[in-house]
């Protein structure tokens, strides 16, 4: 199994390292011919989703990812990976893979100041360490779209068949329960009955 | 109490955590900043005069405007850092409550205490400061500094300090890892800093925060440079509103960041940029900033 990561900015060694302790192989992606390597699985790591989102474009990532990602790619997206997913961004008429029936909010909590830790549950493993870093949260989901995650009465974490995401940081805990929930429930699952 | 101020620490260093790979662009109008988020830089740092026309000015340089700051604040969607004078914990407590969301004590501005830097443990936004080699980042880091950045030179388009500043403090992290565990007593009584920060250095082969260049970076080569020397992303002050085609600059240095170990990448996106900043040499100033603060 291999698991490419988006390395355009932004937190992705941390995922590396989440996966690395999973005794999962991954490999950054950061150009074009990095896509020449078959993947099983892509991370969408936290970041600013702008630069991100930008990158993938200047840099002739977008459509090749977006293919994949159509054809049931299982991905997981982290923060800024979570608004890269969504079909809505909250005041902009910009989206980017547009994956997840959902509408998020960018920097819903605030500036820095609003930035905070808590613990909380994710449906089907329990309580779980969350750091939300400016973090945006899920103003609403599709009936489709599972809901694993609610801080406050905000939606946080969701999943939408083989597209998982999280408006919190699990890569920068040392607890990798989420990074496993994705390996084992939807990367090893996919295409099984 | 210090649970909570632990707890918000970690938070800090976390969002410097996800502006790794980035570009740090100074900017002095709403304007500028909005070109830079275009351009895609991953947080602007909002000041009324970048460091070229600082240096060119003369005079004593003070925290800016907060209702300029606030400007840009309202424009932009990244995060938006700003200065305050070395040791000027009013004015950083002025950018605290204004919610900034990284404050820069910075040597670029004028010194406001040459003795004492910011109690910056006091403060729940997050605080960057400039060091040149390890000795100045772990003193900043017991300070409360959740971020570091080279001082290389600002303002003069020569990158030579920042390299330098890097090259010293990768070097010195190469020597803290491998030191006995009984030499690490004496290496922190040299160094001036604390044992438990300069062990923490000694275990996980870097900083425990994390660690930009700054000062001097005009071109995307100079920012791969940096990159290549083990910079985790750049800052970029007057290179950019300085030179011909400020948009187009600040993208190539983007991908510069993000690709900065792929020649063919950069090969391209060096092309035709237009005029670089003029630049003044090391040798032909009068005022080094990085002796700021040590």
């Amino acid at each position: 199994m291999k698991i490419g990561v988006l390395a355009l900015q932004g937190g992705f060694i941390e995922h590396i390292g989440a996966l690395h302790a999973l005794q999962v192989d991954s490999f950054e992606i950061r150009k074009r011919e990095d896509l020449q390597t078959a993947m099983d699985g892509l991370i969408l790591p936290g970041g600013e989703s702008t630069v991100i989102g930008k990158l993938l474009k200047e840099l002739d990532l977008f459509h090749a990812l977006n293919e994949q990602i159509q054809n049931g790619l299982p991905v997981f997206g982290t923060c800024a990976g979570m608004i890269l997913l969504a079909k809505k961004i909250r005041g902009t008429d910009t989206a980017y893979f547009g994956a997840i029936d959902m509408e998020v909010k960018r920097n819903a909590y605030g500036r820095q100041l609003g930035s905070f830790f808590t613990e909380a549950a994710f449906k089907g493993i329990g309580v779980i360490p969350m750091t939300f870093i400016r973090a945006p949260y899920i103003e609403w989901a599709a009936p489709e779209v599972e809901i694993l995650s609610e801080v406050n009465k905000r939606i946080v974490a969701v999943r939408q068949n083989n597209l998982l995401a999280t408006a919190y940081h699990p890569e920068l805990t040392a607890d990798n329960r989420v990074h496993r929930y994705f390996i084992e429930q939807i990367v090893e699952k996919r295409g099984k009955p | 109490m210090q649970a909570e101020i632990e707890k918000q620490y970690e938070l800090n260093k976390n969002l410097a955590q996800m502006l790794k790979g980035g570009v740090i662009m100074d900017v002095s109008t709403p304007e500028q900043a909005r070109i830079a988020e275009q351009a895609g830089a991953v947080a602007v740092m909002a000041l009324e005069r970048i460091p070229a026309d600082i240096r060119a000015a003369g005079g004593v340089s003070r925290m800016s405007d907060p209702k300029m700051i606030r400007s840009i604040q309202q424009v932009v969607s990244i995060p938006v850092m700003a200065k305050v004078r070395i040791g000027h914990f009013v004015e950083a407590q002025i950018l605290e409550a204004i919610e900034i969301d990284y404050i820069d004590e910075s040597e670029v501005l004028s010194p406001a205490d040459d003795k004492y830097h910011i109690d910056k443990s006091k403060f729940k936004v997050p605080f960057v400061c400039g060091a040149k080699n390890i000795g100045e980042a772990l003193r900043r880091i017991a300070e409360g500094a959740s971020m570091i950045r080279t001082k290389g030179e600002p303002g003069t388009g020569d990158v030579i300090q920042a390299v330098r500043h890097i090259r010293a403090m990768t070097s010195e992290i190469r020597r803290v890892q491998s030191m006995k565990e009984d030499e690490l007593y004496y290496a922190a009584k040299e160094l001036q800093v604390p044992y438990e920060l300069l062990r923490s250095v000694h275990e996980n082969g870097k900083l425990p925060v994390v660690n930009f260049a700054a000062g001097g970076v005009a071109t995307p080569a100079d920012a791969a440079l940096m990159m290549q020397l083990g910079a985790e992303g750049v800052f970029v002050g007057s290179g950019i509103f300085k030179s011909g085609n400020p948009a187009k600059r600040a993208q190539a240095i983007i991908k510069a960041v993000t690709n900065f170990s792929d020649p063919h990448v950069l090969a391209e996106i060096s092309e035709d940029l237009g005029e670089a900043m003029v630049g003044i040499n090391e040798s032909e100033i009068q005022l080094l900033m990085a002796e700021r603060g040590i």
